[in-house]
């Protein structure tokens, strides 16, 4: 190899290897164990490869791996199922929100003037920068029945004291936290989107007599759509798997999967049957990923 | 874009930015409060500040978050750089189609799936959990962010300045960083700063992978946070959020002042 394709070689092969050995072995390892039974050992599953016992041992583990994991998860006795549809329906119905909500700011931004548009971005980001925890625990502080909220409501007399409102460990808690901390994930896709639209389109179309509100939805709205994909998927995967948010302002009854996950494998201390659980989550969520990925791949490589 | 903005854009941005920016004030002033009861108002105090510095487990968990957000964003930045440069500048090779999804899904990967993976892997491999195992987590994931912000960067640069250097015999390394580094330098601190924060900021994989010994800040919080709202919190977040929105100011003063020189010795050049 000359010095030239060794250094190239290496440019590629460090972060491929690195993304190879610590994204892609660790899913084929959560597939293996939930393929295995809980055990009272270290590790707390069996079977255990051990590739240094030979072949046979090898063959023998193997024939030890079961799809009763699975079978336990998707079980209607149990909540499972019940927690990807209400995860999936939590998620979707933020989305739209998140759409309704940012479309108008994202869409107000991109007409602003030219000068201050680099600072309502900046403004925009801002709030992205700070911690998610901290974001989620100040609605904690608003939301709760003798909270912000409730104090302003009972000071304007618009509710009585002795009746406050019940939002925190809700599921319109979870929505308002959803929407709230990812916002900027929808605003920013949105923005780039609408910003590179050719104005003139806009103006020919308000000479020809076209009515702003039909202009907008002809020309705006089919413009902006890749800009609508990116935000919805980069805000409906993740929200699918949330766990902070349903966790700290959502109630006991807010069943949501990515919770789920958590308590089956930090309370029930079942490492197979999360791994169940977060594989089947995988399932569910493969087709958004490889649409983002799409999505993702025209953007920033030209193609 | 038209110009001017209509009541419903100035409507929309006003209320969107209250709506981004009230829940955080009202932390903010509350972290004044001399009250135990974070609703309730009572005079203005740094009592709860004071009472953070003697907070030896908090302060012991920021040293550790600090730690691992500082390795894991100078470690992320560079393999983030490498997978960005492989993206844009070596167009097809064998594999490519696995990279670039091993970039992207990290994106949007659910955080209980990536951290519940790498722990699993961990304990695989058999390595003691703590510190370290964070680190790795954090770069994992943290370097595909850094990747997609500089590749937007270097995406829209023209390439002839690189092709004229390789062209006039200076080998790729050079190159590299005597054209390609400074232009695309604004986006590599970005990239940085954000695997800094998003490492400052991860409850979720550090749960999962860590060991006993290593607690990161967001682990304490939450832990607090589980047991209800304190002032005591909302004094360390106050914190939190100063040092990030300091930081970033001055990086995008920095970054805006750089672009400026640079579209200057741009104008210069076309003008000689």
């Amino acid at each position: 190899m000359t010095g030239k394709a060794r250094g190239r070689w290496l440019v590629v092969a460090i972060p491929y290897l690195w993304l190879l050995a610590l994204f892609l072995i660790p899913f084929l390892i959560v597939f293996k164990i939930s393929l295995s039974q809980d055990a009272i050992a270290q590790p707390p599953y069996t079977p255990v490869f051990d590739l240094a016992a030979g072949w046979a041992a090898f063959r023998e583990s193997l024939g030890e791996l079961s799809i009763d994991n699975y079978g336990y998860v998707l079980s209607w006795d149990n909540e499972f199922i019940e927690a990807y549809g209400s995860s999936l329906w939590i998620a979707g119905i933020s989305t739209v929100l998140l759409l309704l909500v940012g479309y108008p700011i994202a869409y107000a931004m991109a007409r602003a003037p030219k000068s201050i548009r680099p600072t309502l971005l900046m403004l925009v980001i801002l709030p992205f920068w700070t911690s998610f925890l901290i974001r989620v625990y100040a609605w904690m502080g608003i939301l709760s029945p003798e909270g912000l909220l409730n104090q302003l409501l009972i000071a304007l007399g618009i509710i009585s004291p002795d009746a406050p409102l019940q939002i925190l460990a809700t599921d319109t808690a979870v929505y308002i936290g959803i929407v709230y901390s990812y916002l900027p994930f929808m605003i920013l896709p949105l923005y780039s989107a609408l910003e590179k639209m050719d104005e003139t389109l806009l103006e020919a179309a308000a000479d020809l007599g076209c009515p702003p509100l039909a202009a907008f939805w002809k020309i705006t709205w089919p413009l902006s759509l890749p800009g609508v994909f990116a935000g919805c998927l980069l805000c409906f995967i993740p929200a699918v798997g949330e766990f902070v948010i349903p966790d700290l302002l959502g109630g006991s009854d807010t069943l949501m999967i990515g919770k789920v996950l958590w308590t089956e494998f930090s309370v029930n201390r079942s490492w197979t049957v999360s791994s169940a659980v977060a594989v089947l989550l995988l399932l569910v969520l493969v087709v958004p990923i490889v649409f983002y990925q799409n999505v993702q791949q025209r953007q920033l490589e030209g193609r | 874009m038209r110009k001017g903005l209509s009541w419903f854009n100035v409507t929309s941005i006003a209320l969107g930015f209250a709506f981004l920016y009230i829940p955080i004030i009202l932390l903010v002033v509350y972290s004044f409060n001399a009250s135990r009861l974070v609703t309730v108002w009572a005079g203005f105090s740094t009592h709860w500040y004071w009472q953070l510095f003697q907070n030896e487990q908090l302060l012991d968990a920021a040293w550790v978050t600090l730690r691992v957000a500082f390795i894991t964003a100078s470690v992320a930045t560079v393999l983030g750089t490498m997978a960005a440069i492989t993206l844009t500048r070596y167009g097809r090779f064998n594999g490519r189609m696995l990279f670039s999804g091993m970039i992207y899904a990290p994106l949007v990967m659910p955080e209980v799936i990536t951290g519940l993976s790498l722990l699993l892997l961990f304990v695989a491999v058999n390595i003691d959990r703590g510190f370290w195992t964070i680190t790795l987590a954090h770069i994992t994931f943290t370097m595909c962010f850094v990747c997609v912000v500089v590749q937007s960067r270097l995406v829209t640069f023209d390439r002839s300045l690189e092709e004229a250097a390789l062209d006039l015999g200076c080998p790729p390394l050079k190159t590299f960083l005597v054209v390609t580094l400074p232009i695309i330098l604004p986006a590599v601190v970005s990239g940085w700063m954000l695997a800094f924060t998003l490492s400052l900021d991860d409850l979720v994989i550090a749960s999962f992978t860590t060991g006993p010994g290593a607690t990161t800040l967001p682990m304490r919080i939450y832990s607090q946070v589980r047991l209800g709202v304190t002032p005591e919190i909302n004094a360390a977040c106050t914190l939190l959020i100063a040092i990030v929105t300091v930081v970033v100011i001055i990086a995008s003063i920095m970054t805006k002042r750089q672009e400026m020189e640079r579209q200057k010795a741009e104008r210069l050049a076309a003008a000689g």
